[in-house]
């Protein structure tokens, strides 16, 4: 026993020692927490690590809990900053007892996976098939209206197998408001939600599970993130756009489709299906949630200049890691909206 | 006080640790439930439709995928546990024993999500391609067999949930058969009876209260197993005659949709969902209990 004990004491000192310091240094350094959203947490831990390496003073404690999950502590108050995929509703905001602002960091996208060996070339979708393939109404590669879309295409007399998220995401709300914009039926039936009911198909768990249940099923197809399709070099569709264009989804065609919209103050804004010649129709924003007010002066001090940050040196580091970074006429309202931020007087 | 009091109170504490913890839950499930209790009542567990864009919610889906898929878990689990259970300790060469024995709980320690990964990258695709395709030409005009072949659904998640639960079963059986007295078997022996004779009539009965604990033990896993069966399930709330078609289990869809809820109604559904699997599983451990006490009670042997 006694011999036990000694052996243990070398490591428990080595522990003991590697802590003090940190205790000591953790008196100057600042602790930021933050919550949510999943999907741009890559990134987000890249940007933390960066600007950490450049104010070494200052540590990001992010928690990738998902965006519902960011959203109730920034209600509760328990964390500095919140980040979610979609924004908060009306009734959200005014659940918070104090002012929340909506900071767009870069674009998320969702494509259509699919895998279909006996089809060569590039598959055309649009807008209305994706909702009928969806709501169960075209079963079959070769139907008349998948073959009015891709013409000169040999498409296989084969049954379509339906594959989509079966957890919460942000990437099923990016998707279902898509499919919501474009097809009256699917508003009705179905709606826009980061879970629904599904008419038809298998749920996947995460983008991972969706990918895995495509890539091993001749004939299914399924929506995924545009960085994890990029990631597994999965066959990706083309979407028409309002301008009646097929879209390759890429990251330039995504941050075009920001571009293109008309942004409200509080960014709050749906993204799908919008104008521009070159947007690719099914994206969205994620954000950044932050109090208005700050109660700090020194964490939100912190907090704007990490925010600047992020939308000016920050972007450059998104479309490395498939993320699309704002397009830069956004830029000038955000560093208005930032500069909206109010620190305590004194 | 004396050691044996403090011992005493100690250990008493303790053992209320676990009361305070359990009842804490069920308070804690039925406080947030309780906006989804009072909007559906007793419809909750009964509705059918699961739509969190209508904030219509019903467990009744959720409730039969988990009921179905741990009794279908059961039904392939048990034979072969208590089969290898009956091995190990009436037939099996010593040497080969401790290997066995070994194995067979090594296959408990494999996590679940090494499960759920086995299962969609192997198990799936096998079902899909092999089994499946065969059962619904032969056996299609059963409602049991018949649709598409998936590969993913009822089926791939009671078979993943049969291999979990197997390693429960063989070693508390084996552990209960040990425990039979070898006069038992002897006095069988010496009656003229063969091996399968002895087991049948002397071994078996006498261990009966301790195999059904056995085979509540695995229900219980089986009905609270969260990630492997919502990586293979399908995550379809929809209640099918066929084992080929996707379900969706409680813990599933708690798993699957708590992250990213928003709103009360919603949370407090999936609060109930988890108040109805608790419910559940007390009932079959209440229920496995009066099984074992009353079995116990008849005589022993025949």
């Amino acid at each position: 026993m006694r011999g036990r004990l000694k052996g243990l004491m070398g490591p428990l000192c080595a522990v003991l020692t590697i802590m003090v310091p940190g205790i000591s240094r953790a008196a100057e350094t600042l602790l930021i927490n933050g919550a949510g959203a999943t999907f741009p947490y890559p990134l987000y831990s890249k940007w933390f690590y960066t600007y950490h390496q450049q104010v070494p003073s200052l540590q990001f404690n992010y928690q990738s809990i998902g965006s519902g999950g960011g959203i109730r502590q920034m209600t509760a108050g328990t964390v500095d900053f919140g980040a979610s995929d979609a924004p908060m509703s009306d009734s959200e905001l005014a659940a918070v007892s104090q002012p929340v602002l909506h900071i767009p960091t870069i674009l998320g996208s969702v494509v259509l996976a699919y895998h279909q060996p006996k089809i060569a070339g590039e598959l055309h979708l649009s807008g209305p098939v994706v909702a009928e393939i969806f709501l169960g109404k075209i079963t079959k590669w070769n139907d008349q209206k998948l073959q009015a879309l891709n013409p000169g295409m040999t498409l296989p007399d084969q049954a379509i197998f339906v594959v989509h998220r079966a957890d919460g995401s942000g990437t099923t709300y990016i998707f279902t408001d898509y499919l919501s914009h474009v097809s009256p039926v699917w508003k009705t039936a179905v709606g826009t939600e980061k879970a629904v009911n599904w008419p038809v198909g298998l749920g996947g768990k995460g983008n991972e599970g969706v990918s895995a249940l495509v890539k091993q099923t001749p004939g299914a197809i399924g929506y995924v993130e545009l960085s994890y399709a990029i990631q597994n070099k999965m066959p990706m569709a083309s979407l028409q756009n309002r301008s009646g264009r097929f879209i390759t989804p890429s990251i330039a065609s995504v941050t075009a489709a920001a571009a293109g919209v008309k942004m409200p103050a509080d960014y709050r804004v749906s993204l799908v299906d919008p104008d521009g010649a070159d947007a690719y129709p099914m994206s969205a924003f994620t954000y950044l949630l932050v109090y208005q007010q700050q109660k700090d002066a020194r964490r939100g001090k912190t907090i704007i200049d990490f925010l600047t940050w992020a939308i000016h040196e920050g972007q450059t580091m998104a479309a490395p890691l498939h993320y699309a970074p704002l397009p830069t006429t956004l830029i000038k309202q955000l560093e208005a909206t930032i500069a909206g931020i109010t620190l305590p007087k004194g | 006080m004396s050691a044996d009091r403090i011992l005493k109170w100690v250990t008493a504490s303790f053992a209320m640790i676990v009361v305070v913890l359990l009842c804490g839950i069920g308070i804690m499930l039925l406080v947030k439930s309780w906006p989804a209790i009072h909007t559906f009542t007793w419809h909750f567990p009964l509705t059918r439709l699961w739509d969190p864009v209508q904030g219509a919610f019903g467990a009744l889906p959720f409730i039969y995928g988990t009921v179905v898929s741990s009794l279908l878990a059961l039904m392939m689990a048990l034979p072969l546990g208590l089969g290898i259970a009956i091995f190990l300790v009436e037939l099996c060469p010593d040497r080969l024993k401790g290997t066995i024995a070994f194995l067979v709980e090594l296959l408990a320690a494999i996590p679940s999500v090494i499960y759920g990964l086995w299962g969609i990258f192997f198990l799936v695709p096998w079902l899909r391609e092999t089994i499946e395709p065969w059962c619904i030409e032969h056996l299609g005009v059963v409602p049991l067999f018949e649709g598409p072949p998936y590969g993913i659904g009822m089926c791939a998640a009671g078979l993943v949930l049969a291999i979990m639960i197997l390693p429960i079963i063989a070693s508390i059986s084996r552990d209960v058969l040990e425990t039979v007295p070898n006069d038992q078997r002897e006095a069988a022996l010496a009656l003229g009876a063969t091996r399968w004779e002895m087991i049948r009539t002397a071994v078996l009965p006498y261990g009966r209260s301790g195999l059904f604990g056995a085979c509540f033990l695995g229900l219980g896993r089986a009905l609270g197993e969260t990630m492997a069966v919502t990586m293979v399930i399908g995550n379809r709330p929809e209640i099918s005659t066929s084992l080929f078609h996707p379900a969706a289990t409680m813990a599933s869809v708690v798993a699957n949709e708590f992250t990213e809820a928003t709103g009360e109604l919603y949370l407090s559904a999936l609060f109930g969902i988890g108040l109805v699997l608790l419910s559940i599983t007390f009932l079959v451990n209440l229920g496995a209990r009066w099984l074992v006490l009353s079995i116990g009670r008849l005589p022993q042997g025949t």
